[in-house]
């Protein structure tokens, strides 16, 4: 066997056995599918936080019901926050695209905007149920609400802080290859986000106003 | 996951084998979005988005399971226009590798959900039977 | 000091904390932190720390990782099993009016730490050390997708294992069983440490356990040879892709399900209280959603290796190769569909158990059919009975049984009766044991030459096999015959003095066990020692057939000088058999990653987080959790993580091989 591992090539037959001319490989040709895989594990936290939801969402202890705490208005216009966050993002990897600097990070600072904004109605109406006496600690409904909305909220929180390192990552070296990934992931990122709180929104607030 | 798409597959990522490092794009296969894809998947998700909060805060259907099926199919819709409008899903990205994932976190999203919440009230219902005996019967013809 | 003041600085840890009234633990803390300074004290004599903080620690090579993976597992695998040992001793003698030598308290850790550290400490990381070392060679890779995150991954998973030992001398280990079932694990019923340790531990540790299976799947998906087909993959890379698969969508839910459950401890949520409208039972049903695809996680690669074995050591290209991957596809969906078999006692109603009583039936075919495929692979084959052969067949006859008193559980009538008995102690050891333990043994008997360049000393590893084999039955048939009498597990003390033979005989068997894992150790001292007379110089001393087989045993930092291309299934058979040689000239730089101190710095600062946590010490909580998001942020400015092995020194490394090559066959 050892002989036949040792033949110099020319001996052996037409066929390659060995990439004799590579090509340098781009590096992070992975990334985009491994952040893709981790977004999917990611949907599994918030599968279990789902089904939290729906075997807790009607034990309120004799507690507050949803109908008495949530604040559809509210909630409407933090929706609409999201759905803002999630265009301007949009924009910003288009100006990405055309390697428009300016236009990248002003449509960034916008998207960051939006997302304080979001978290500050969240806050707003978190401190309220807390003053109201709706806790999570009151009932298995509030405990499941509060989990659920508020491990998005925490998502939120990271894509900003992520969203912050990347603008200061731009302006300092441009849009190179490396930043151009990473604006891909968090796109994915914030993108994702939106999508969970579809679920949050039709799940949670409406269906739970209508129970 | 059937044979064919199976071999499909292999072939996919065969000739994507060999070409890789002779291509420069940085996305490994990442579809992009147009401004005018970005409006139009902004623009549906506003009104799917008003559509069901109009429902539940005006009251017009006063039927509330027709309002909660209405809401879940919009939702369910909506998802589907984000998936292609924001994050660009389509089967051509990383050679289907990540519909593909994206269809099996499906599958088991929803085994994890309705297996949960079907377990869960079976038990309820058969340890904790309610106390009036019209519910009990209807537990009896569940069961 | 004020009492304020150094409840502020070191949260509930106090004096009492320190278990200096256990002689038992005290002995045992006396004695590692004789061997931990000698080991210390060694190290910096001999100069090691440079050596080993830029070589190992820092290491992003995916083979380092590997190797540093099946470090931890084998002490891991010294701590868990001396559980072990305890509580078969504290079994054989408790009876009557003999309380045995472990209180209530101590015993109850026991158990629950043997379980804990068996599964997530010793089990996985086996598991992924062999992944790791084994599928970037086996697709002609020259690293994983992500070999910093790989590194990371690894210190995650170490850095749990830390917070595990640390509860032997600091506080308590959880008392619960090795699920922390609600409300048990509650703060109502534990309101000490113990559980907030097992969280912790299993959070950190998890963190590490998901990327690294982001990372392979990225790594086999996006990294293979050219020609390398996802039906050209060899079946042991299948099998640590479903297993990556598994790990990325069943990890997540027991991340949730244990959050849930600190906040229960931390914040005074109402999940799995049973006040509040909270459910134990909803605790139960989530972690077995992670637990059962948990148990495929550990033996699917096995399942690999064994399939790797029988073909090599049979000299026959595979059995059914097409079907195996199928079985592995639809093990991988079913596993998500039989959750439910573990608590049918919970009262779901005949409509839930039969759903899950069959399926679980159900899910038994496709594991069968791998048994057939390697029957079938052996069948005429020319058959090499070495040490990795010998654990496959000690293997197809042992885990056939654990199946089959597996498949006798799933009938939820005679679950009722079985359930939380010793028989279902015996019959998961069964598995694991037979399945996962004879799988790593085989995996390491067989790739330690790659690895290392020698092989292991075969009269020690065979003295380790019969006593493990035979150890292993004396052990656990006694666990089916009291689990049939009604005997339950967990149990600290017995009164019916007739039980009383079958502890010991079982206790009997657990030494013998014990001389296997010394004699596992000894064969490798005795390897090391010997290494000259156990050289391989040709990289292939098993005749065998995938791609790791290929490059040199160990192989070049680079693994391959060029990368491959596939034309066949058994790759590296078909080069030999086809003469084909590799190339001797027009090597170029080799791009390759960087070493970084971050993973180890990360989880570093995690232990300090998780330890904290713990002991409610929320300034260091804030600290280190602050310290974790700044290090994290400050590397993603590096930029340069890279660098290039010149193609002088490729040149150079593969001329050395071609010598060596020459010298063997002309030996030869």
């Amino acid at each position: 066997m050892t002989s036949a591992t040792n033949v110099p090539p020319g001996a052996q037959d037409a066929v390659s056995f060995y990439d004799t001319d590579p090509h340098e490989h781009p590096p992070g040709q992975s990334t985009m599918l491994g952040f893709w895989l981790y977004l999917m594990s990611d949907c599994l936290i918030f599968a279990m936080l789902f089904a939290a939801w729906g075997v807790y969402g009607g034990s309120y202890a004799g507690g507050p019901r949803p109908s008495e705490l949530f604040e559809l208005p509210l909630v409407a216009v933090n929706t609409a926050m999201l759905l803002f966050s999630s265009i301007t993002y949009g924009f910003a990897m288009l100006a990405a695209d055309e390697k428009k600097q300016g236009a990248t990070l002003g449509w960034l600072a916008i998207t960051g905007v939006f997302g304080l904004c979001f978290l500050g109605i969240e806050l707003y109406e978190f401190s309220n149920l807390i003053a109201e006496g709706a806790g999570p600690w009151r009932s298995a409904f509030l405990s499941s609400f509060f989990t659920l909305v508020g491990t998005h909220g925490l998502h939120v929180t990271f894509g900003i802080i992520w969203l912050v390192t990347l603008m200061v990552q731009v302006s300092r070296k441009g849009l190179i290859d490396a930043n151009m990934r990473r604006l891909q992931c968090l796109s994915l990122f914030w993108h994702f986000l939106d999508v969970i709180w579809i679920g949050v929104f039709t799940f949670v607030y409406l269906l739970g106003v209508l129970r | 996951m059937s044979a064919p798409t199976n071999q499909h597959q292999a072939v996919d990522m065969e000739s994507h084998a060999h070409d890789r490092g002779t291509s420069d794009h940085v996305d490994g296969g990442a579809a992009h979005g147009s401004r005018g894809s970005y409006v139009t998947g902004f623009v549906l998700s506003v009104i799917l988005t008003a559509i069901p909060f109009g429902l539940v805060m005006s009251g017009v259907i006063s039927d509330k399971s027709v309002v909660a099926g209405i809401c879940m199919v919009l939702a369910i819709v909506q998802i589907v226009v984000h998936m292609i409008y924001f994050l660009h899903m389509n089967r051509k990205s990383e050679s289907g590798w990540t519909l593909m994932s994206l269809i099996f976190t499906i599958i088991i999203v929803v085994i994890a959900l309705t297996g949960s919440l079907w377990v869960m009230f079976h038990m309820n219902q058969n340890m904790m039977p309610p106390m009036n005996p019209t519910s009990a019967a209807e537990m009896s013809d569940q069961m | 000091m004020s009492d304020t003041l150094l409840k502020t600085i070191f949260g509930r840890l106090t004096l009492e904390s320190f278990p200096i009234h256990e002689p038992i633990i005290l002995g045992t803390f006396i004695a590692v932190m004789l061997g931990g300074i000698t080991l210390v004290g060694a190290i910096t004599y001999f100069k090691l720390w440079k050596w080993l903080w830029t070589e190992w620690f820092t290491s992003v090579d995916h083979k380092k990782v590997g190797i540093m993976y099946m470090i931890l597992g084998t002490v891991m695998l010294l701590r868990g099993f001396s559980d072990a040992i305890m509580m078969r001793a504290q079994q054989a003698m408790a009876f009557g009016a003999n309380e045995g030598y472990l209180n209530a308290h101590h015993y109850d850790q026991v158990f629950t730490a043997h379980g804990v550290i068996m599964i997530f400490f010793v089990a996985m990381p086996f598991v992924t050390g062999i992944m790791n070392y084994v599928v970037p060679l086996q697709i002609g890779a020259r690293d994983v997708s992500f070999p910093f995150l790989n590194n990371f991954s690894f210190w995650m998973t170490a850095a749990g294992a830390v917070i595990v030992m640390a509860s032997l001398f600091v506080g308590e280990f959880a008392r619960t069983g090795w699920l922390a079932m609600a409300p048990l694990s509650g703060l109502d019923y534990s309101p000490d440490v113990g559980v907030d340790y097992y969280v912790w531990a299993l959070q950190i540790a998890g963190v590490g356990t998901l990327l690294s299976g982001v990372n392979l799947i990225a790594t086999i998906v996006k990294m293979r040879a050219p020609g390398m087909t996802m039906f050209k993959m060899p079946i042991f890379t299948w099998s640590a892709l479903v297993t990556n698969v598994l790990i990325v969508a069943a990890f997540p839910v027991l991340t949730a399900v244990l959050a849930m459950l600190s906040l229960d401890r931390y914040v005074g949520t109402h999940f799995f209280t049973n006040t509040g409208g909270g459910n134990p039972m909803m605790y139960v049903n989530m972690i077995w959603i992670w637990g059962h695809p948990e148990v495929y996680i550990l033996i699917l690669p096995l399942f690999g290796v064994f399939s790797e074995v029988t073909s090599t050591f049979s000299g026959k290209r595979l059995f059914g190769y097409t079907s195996m991957v199928y079985a592995l596809l639809v093990i991988c969906i079913l596993a998500y569909l039989v959750w439910l078999h573990h608590f049918f006692t919970m009262g779901s109603g005949a409509s839930v158990n039969s759903f899950f009583g069959i399926t679980t039936m159900i899910i038994s075919i496709p594991t069968g059919a791998k048994i057939f495929n390697w029957l079938f692979t052996m069948y005429k084959g020319r058959i090499r009975f070495e040490l990795p052969m010998m654990w496959t067949v000690a293997f197809m006859l042992t885990f056939v049984i654990g199946g089959m008193t597996g498949v006798l559980l799933a009938v939820p009538p005679a679950d009722f009766q079985l359930h939380n008995s010793l028989f279902l102690v015996a019959h998961f050891h069964n598995v694991i044991i037979g399945g996962v333990m004879f799988g790593a043994f085989a995996a390491i008997n067989y790739w330690f030459p790659k690895a290392f360049g020698f092989k292991l000393d075969p009269w020690w590893g065979k003295v380790s096999f019969w006593s493990w084999v035979v150890g292993f039955w004396v052990a656990f048939t006694p666990l089916y015959v009291l689990g049939l009498m009604g005997v339950t597990r967990r149990l600290r003390h017995f009164d019916d003095p007739s039980l009383q033979i079958w502890f010991i005989i079982a206790a009997v068997g657990v030494v013998m066990i014990a001389v296997g894992i010394a004699a596992f150790l000894i064969q490798i001292f005795v390897s090391f020692r010997d290494r000259e007379r156990l050289r391989d110089w040709t990289g292939d001393p098993w005749d065998g057939r995938s791609l790791e087989w290929a490059t040199s045993s160990p192989p070049p930092a680079y693994n391959f000088a060029f990368t491959p291309v596939i034309h066949d299934l058994d790759a590296y058979y078909d080069m030999k058999t086809r003469n084909a040689g590799r190339p001797l000239t027009g090597f170029r730089d080799i791009h390759m990653p960087k070493n970084t101190g971050t993973g180890v710095i990360l989880a570093g600062l995690s232990v300090a987080f998780g330890l904290s946590m713990i002991w409610y010490m929320w300034w260091l909580s804030a600290l280190s959790f602050a310290g974790i998001l700044a290090v994290s942020i400050f590397h993603t400015f590096n930029y340069d993580r890279d660098f290039h092995i010149h193609a002088d020194e490729v040149a150079r490394t593969e001329e050395e091989r071609t010598r060596i090559l020459a010298n063997a066959a002309a030996g030869a």
